[in-house]
């Protein structure tokens, strides 16, 4: 790896790092990696969308003599005019325009392929010749299929209020929020399993492209050996350490004042 | 104060750091876990597997860098995988971040393709990857849905020219590709909404094979598309990614992650379970005042 590089890949792990150091609390360097992030995507994003759309889509089809491209240019020069309060209205015709367009498209698609397919879903008739299915928790299997028409049909009942839920359609209704929760669980059981994994690929990122770089390259004979590497590599650790030190020393001075201890509770 | 009320007050940062030993401890160990490969994980890679060489996939890589940790693998292993058997892919990335994500994921698979490995016991000579020829990355559009409509009828429509620049005709594997009835099946790798356009305005309008990768927090909620066949398969966050790492015999990132996973997810339900208890025995002595 080339010296620059891993002054980049130092900047990274510097920036991770820093978002990391929320856990303990708020602090400059997160607040500097939260701002440099929020920045550097919106710089990002409209240069990707500057030569990604407005010049190939617009630009060169009108260089082109595609003249009738003028008309989407001028609707979309038009939306600026919410920059102006005498003139904000202009906006709303373009504005009314996309709206019209993106309804006229999503209410047919949206119901035919989020609501029907779904419904049609449900009247499959259940497959009762493999009913145990062939392993464990077999989303094929008939059992699973009446599950899911079961919980479907209680889980509807639930969110029936014009009816007291009492009696046997509290039962159902009962079995409908018992569906839901299930639901909920699976859902909560992938979001730990997500957030873990961003975790994990921080410390796979620390690890491998930050510190085994900075010693591997140590190794004379690797051609792109820089002493830099490490030099890099200690200064972050550095950076982290005087700022606890920093904050050991505030959080000394202020022991004997309980009300301004640091801390959150659970 | 006994101590199921101290529990209750504990300082949340006590448990990331305790987290953070346990990820930490399980990472620099060296043991391993077993990744049972499910179904839908399955679906894809055998739609894959069994595809002619030149065939074309598409792969939508609809995800920022925010969401790489989970996602990034699944591209890695996905599109190795079919460049390994010949086939040619299509990118696009839909989402305002994406394109660099693209870049990075080509270069990585391009430099691993470039040694000669054995996959699943066949010997797989190392080779080169062409733009142009390999594959095409189309670039970002805004407004999705949109997009994703008019690349039914012509990718010429909204994408003149590659991400890089070169006119779609005058890319040797776009020649005569148009729309979605001259690919294989549309791969969408997402880490947002964009999923339910790819769903609703592609699928369900055009009716082409999709399959999904998604994060782990979207995973749920996208199973009863499986269950419906809009959606022929789905890898369901690092776990699917370790899964199709797994069936394409080419271990990386997802399946060194999955170790970690089992010892942090043991010591969240513990924690839950302590939780609970002193909760539990706090409202049990309240009302007992």
């Amino acid at each position: 790896m080339e010296f620059t590089t891993f002054l980049w890949t130092t900047v990274a792990a510097f920036l991770t790092l820093a978002v990391f150091s929320f856990l303990y609390k708020d602090n400059p360097m997160y607040k500097f990696a939260e701002h440099l992030f929020v920045g550097v995507s919106a710089g990002y994003f409209v240069i990707i969308l500057w030569h990604g759309a407005l010049v190939p889509n617009l630009f060169k089809k009108l260089a082109d003599g595609d003249w009738w491209y003028f008309v989407p240019g001028i609707l979309g020069v038009m939306m600026f005019a919410r920059f102006f309060k005498k003139s904000s209205w202009i906006s709303r015709w373009p504005l009314a325009m996309y709206i019209g367009i993106s309804t006229g498209l999503a209410i047919p698609l949206e119901m035919a392929n989020r609501v029907n397919r779904q419904l049609w879903a449900m009247m499959e008739p259940i497959n009762w010749s493999s009913f145990w299915g062939e392993r464990y928790l077999d989303i094929g299997s008939g059992y699973s299929e009446l599950f899911i028409f079961v919980g479907t049909v209680s889980a509807l009942v639930y969110f029936f209020f014009s009816k007291a839920h009492t009696g046997a359609f509290g039962a159902v209704a009962k079995f409908g929020i018992w569906t839901l929760m299930l639901g909920f669980g699976a859902s909560f059981g992938f979001t730990v399993m997500a957030r873990i994994s961003l975790f994990i690929n921080r410390i796979q990122y620390l690890d491998i492209n930050w510190g085994q770089t900075a010693f591997n390259a140590a190794d004379t004979s690797n051609v792109n050996y820089h002493a830099g590497f490490q030099a890099l590599f200690w200064a972050v650790w550095l950076i982290f350490l005087v700022y606890a030190v920093f904050e050991y020393k505030k959080y000394l001075s202020n022991k004997d004042k309980p009300s301004q201890a640091a801390g959150t509770s659970a | 104060m006994n101590f199921f009320s101290k529990l209750m007050q504990l300082d949340r940062r006590w448990v990331y750091l305790l987290l953070v030993i346990v990820c930490l401890t399980a990472y620099y160990s060296d043991f391993t876990v077993p990744t049972i490969v499910e179904d839908e994980t399955k679906a894809i890679y055998d739609f894959i597997e069994a595809l002619e060489p030149g065939e074309i996939i598409f792969v939508a890589v609809d995800y920022d860098p925010s969401s790489q940790a989970e996602l990034h693998p699944m591209t890695y292993a996905l599109v190795e995988h079919a460049f390994r058997k010949d086939l040619k892919v299509i990118f696009t990335a839909l989402s305002q971040n994406g394109p660099g994500m693209v870049d990075q994921a080509i270069r990585d698979i391009t430099d691993s393709l470039k040694l000669p490995k054995t996959y699943n016991g066949i010997f797989y000579e190392g080779k080169d990857i062409v733009n142009g020829i390999d594959y095409t990355f189309l670039g970002y559009k805004p407004y999705y849905a949109i997009v994703i409509t008019a690349m039914g009828q012509d990718y010429r429509i909204l994408f003149p020219s590659d991400y890089y620049g070169t006119p779609l005709d005058s890319i040797p594997m776009m020649r005569r590709v148009h729309n979605y009835d001259d690919i294989a099946i549309v791969v969408d790798i997402s880490s947002g909404s964009i999923t339910d356009a790819w769903i609703s305005y592609g699928q369900g309008k055009f009716d082409f094979p999709l399959a999904l990768g998604l994060t782990g927090v979207m995973t749920a909620q996208y199973y009863p598309f499986l269950q419906s066949k809009q959606v022929m398969g789905l890898m369901g966050g690092l776990l699917g990614a370790a899964q199709y790492e797994q069936l394409a015999d080419n271990p990386g990132l997802a399946k060194d992650g999955m170790r970690v996973q089992l010892p942090a997810h043991l010591l969240i339900i513990l924690f839950i379970l302590i939780g609970n208890v002193g909760y539990l025995a706090t409202r049990y002595k309240e009302r007992k005042v």
